[in-house]
């Protein structure tokens, strides 16, 4: 985006229709994948198979709205990766204090 | 100023070090606004790790859902506790009003996406228009939220028959209404005290969402940044907003599903 900061009044661009398109069709798509998680809580039995389609579901719209709504994907690679990056160290907090929760688990009961 | 200076801003073929260049070709807001959201991202992960670390340390409940009863002696079903809507009284119609919720912040989140497209044309009107809508979807959602927490802290008419250290430090047997940070009709105390904690810090960051977006709706709508020259004011907070929707995202999959 170009700064014009002296510039009192600002053209007014046309709507690209194509992007406003886009934004729609990721919306139908986020939708779409609560209605499915909505669908699998009622009909499947709780269990490690419908908790990992719930996560996969879950990371699946945490990707559309990081990469397309906050257009994390259209940035420059090294802001990118900086961001994902640090988010690899979620992963072995969530192994070591899922570890510990089953744990204590034991030991209580 | 000194020759050398002068040097440097001009003759320099990349002109790293001559100012003027935005580094990872992103503005200092919005990388600032990237690197706060990074570390919130840090804190909602604590926060909703803890959660799945606190509830393997509780046995789950193993009879059929719809014979529920509310006990501190294993995890509630979140579909049994977060089972009412406002008008039906009573009614048992589990998730709906979450999932309504959700849409509503979703809605929320796209037309923030749209105010940030018109932002990129320039074109007040619409800018004006979306936020507006995305204001409107961030109140609707607090208000939801509002009635969620009056009625977990409420409760049902009837609720649980529990045995429990109260605040005396006494081992009592009594019928417990509703949730507080001490004592829950719906399961162990951990369980509200990470439902009101959880819930909470998020409806904290929609809060702050509702009134930076207001301000932006109020200088997009006066001419502020038609006068500036350009709306970058709501990208940045286009990306906190998402990340709102975000972080909800997450928070309806591992409270309310899982």
């Amino acid at each position: 985006m170009s700064l014009q900061e002296n510039q009192t009044t600002l053209e007014v661009q046309p709507r690209d229709n194509a992007k406003i398109k886009k934004i729609w069709k990721i919306a139908g798509i986020l939708l779409f994948v609560t209605a499915i998680e909505f669908v699998f809580a009622f009909t499947m039995p709780r269990g490690i198979l419908l908790y990992s389609i719930f996560i996969g579901l879950t990371l699946v719209k945490a990707g559309y709205i990081m990469m397309e709504f906050m257009h994390l994907k259209d940035e420059a690679k090294t802001l990118f990766w900086s961001i994902m990056i640090p988010l690899i160290f979620l992963v072995w907090l969530i192994i070591a204090l899922m570890k510990e929760g089953s744990e204590i688990f034991m030991l209580r009961w | 100023m000194s020759a050398t200076t002068t040097a440097i801003a001009t003759s320099s073929k990349r002109g790293v070090w001559g100012g003027g260049n935005e580094p990872l070709k992103a503005s200092y807001g919005k990388l600032m606004m990237w690197f706060f959201l990074l570390s919130d991202i840090f804190t909602f992960a604590a926060f909703l790790i803890t959660y799945a670390a606190i509830r393997m340390s509780y046995p789950a409940y193993a009879g059929p859902s719809d014979k529920f009863i509310g006990s501190n002696e294993y995890w509630p079903v979140p579909e049994m506790v977060f089972d009412a809507i406002p008008f039906f009284h009573g009614a048992h119609i589990p998730l709906l009003f979450v999932g309504i919720m959700t849409f509503i912040l979703i809605m929320s989140s796209v037309t923030m996406v749209l105010a940030v497209e018109a932002g990129h044309r320039y074109d007040r009107n619409d800018v004006v228009k979306w936020m507006l809508w995305t204001l409107l979807g961030g109140i609707t959602f607090l208000s939801c939220q509002a009635w969620e927490w009056g009625h977990f802290i409420h409760g049902t008419p009837g609720g649980s028959l529990l045995t429990y250290v109260n605040e005396n430090a006494r081992l009592v047997t009594e019928t417990v209404f509703g949730a507080n940070l001490t004592v829950n009709e719906y399961g162990p105390a951990a369980f509200a005290q990470l439902f009101f904690f959880i819930t909470g810090f998020h409806g904290f960051h929609v809060t702050i969402g509702v009134v930076l977006l207001f301000i932006a709706f109020y200088q997009a709508a006066v001419g502020v940044y038609e006068r500036r020259g350009h709306y970058e004011m709501i990208e940045k907070i286009g990306l906190y907003w998402h990340f709102v929707d975000l972080v909800w995202v997450f928070v309806f999959t591992f409270f309310y599903l899982i």
